[in-house]
């Protein structure tokens, strides 16, 4: 227990922060997820048959390809795109991006292929009666989405994306290989350092049991909610 | 956009791609095994037996892949007895050690897969069976498994996708796997985008096939 002591001599403190640092990058991911996927929904809605190429093309190429490759990509490139963007824009220092940023970027990209195909569903199951009588009451366009389409679609959703969630949480670890401290980078640092990775790599693993478990607690209270009039 | 380098790059890539393919069809069988195995027990009233599959595969599915390969291949070392045992002939190699927790991980998503289609089987089939005086081992067999086998399919196609997508965390544990190979050209020509592209193709023609695959089998076999 020595090795989990808070402050200088032990990796309790490092653990916690590490801990939370994993907890800010799958919220801020699923937020991204999120934004990418009300982009791509539309999109792989669409009778457009290019809109629809798109947004086919995103979920595919993203659920095909390793998760890690997409982190490479970001990894080694990201930086290079954006100082690619800045000279279009007369800016030509280096440019050295945050670690949080590329990690949440990336496995946002990933888990908003995920989020895609979920809304994608859940509008898809909505009864086609609720979209005629929408129309047929005359609601605007954004009325009809947020107040008809978007409410029902979010109780159906609700379940699929606590998958999603999971899925996300657990892709955290996989930025530890681009130098970011959350859990995975931690328990890499200490095992390294104490030469003890069993017991490092085993509470790694039982930090990640917890956070999915109380995550999983929250989200059925939030399902509940959610079902609620049903 | 270099060409050249993709053109250069294809046949490596290409070589990497053989060493991702039977880590995962090794893991695969191992895999389905154990998946058996486990949904069995999960079905077992044996409480005992019971509580011990639901924390295999709670755990296994709750905990990032890389967590637990890194378990494997750092940690067991450790553990004196293990060292000294004819085991770490096995156990010192990251192929292996890649291959044992792929294994169980894909195990753990599999025996759920199983469990739930072993549950969804219809009791009359079941019923039927009984009372044509067919023994509990023949209808296990020749009724239970089949029609299980059927109902997972399209889930352990996705399954398959999955671990074909996990294989590539055995870059992490030094395996010149097919990300393994594009994360050195990657970090050697630094040009990622080129490399992405071939390497994300080779990735998404095997998903294409393994999705087709599980397609012609879902159509053959139903019923």
């Amino acid at each position: 227990m020595d090795l989990l002591a808070f402050g200088k001599t032990g990796w309790g403190d490092e653990l916690f922060f590490a801990t939370l640092m994993t907890i800010a990058v799958s919220i801020t991911a699923m937020i991204i997820g999120f934004c990418f996927a009300l982009i791509f929904t539309p999109l792989k809605l669409s009778k457009n048959k290019l809109l629809n190429f798109i947004g086919n093309s995103y979920t595919t190429i993203i659920r095909g390809v390793p998760e890690l490759l997409v982190i490479y990509l970001l990894f080694f490139g990201g930086s290079g795109a954006v100082m690619y963007v800045a000279s279009i824009f007369g800016y030509n220092k280096y440019i050295e991006i945050n670690a949080f940023l590329t990690g949440s970027f990336a496995i946002g990209i990933i888990s908003g292929a995920y989020s895609t195909e979920v809304f994608r569903g859940a509008i898809q199951s909505i009864d086609k009666g609720q979209f005629e009588a929408s129309k047929v009451l005359g609601l605007k366009k954004p009325v009809h989405f947020f107040k008809v389409i978007m409410p029902q679609m979010l109780r159906l959703a609700v379940p699929n994306l606590s998958n999603v969630w999971q899925i996300t949480l657990k892709d955290t670890s996989l930025i530890s290989v681009t130098g970011l401290v959350e859990i995975m980078r931690q328990s890499y640092i200490a095992a390294g350092s104490t030469r003890d990775p069993l017991f490092f790599y085993s509470f790694a693993a039982v930090l990640y049991l917890l956070l999915t478990f109380l995550s999983m607690k929250l989200i059925n209270k939030l399902e509940t909610k959610y079902r609620r009039g049903y | 956009m270099d060409l050249d380098l993709m053109a250069s790059s294809f046949p490596k890539l290409l070589n990497a791609t053989l060493v991702t393919l039977k880590l995962l069809s090794l893991s695969l069988i191992f895999g389905l095994v154990l998946g058996l195995l486990f949904a069995i027990l999960r079905l077992n009233k044996n409480i005992f037996l019971n509580k011990f599959s639901y924390f295999y595969s709670y755990i296994f599915r709750g905990t990032p892949l890389l967590v637990q390969i890194f378990i494997i291949y750092f940690g067991l070392g450790q553990i004196e007895f293990l060292r000294s045992s004819f085991l770490w002939i096995i156990l010192k190699e990251p192929y292996w050690c890649a291959i044992i927790a792929f294994s169980l991980n894909t195990g753990a998503y599999t025996s759920e897969i199983l469990r739930s289609a072993f549950e969804t089987i219809n009791k009359g089939f079941l019923e039927a069976g009984d009372s044509l005086g067919i023994s509990k081992k023949i209808i296990f067999y020749k009724i239970q498994i089949p029609i299980a086998i059927r109902q997972s399919l399209p889930a352990y196609g996705n399954e398959i996708i999955l671990m074909l997508k996990g294989t590539s965390l055995a870059s992490t544990v030094t395996l010149m796997d097919l990300t393994g190979v594009a994360k050195y050209i990657i970090s050697t020509t630094f040009k990622p985008i080129e490399v992405f592209i071939v390497a994300g193709g080779i990735y998404l023609f095997m998903t294409f096939i393994i999705h087709n695959f599980i397609r012609y089998l879902e159509k053959k076999y139903s019923y």
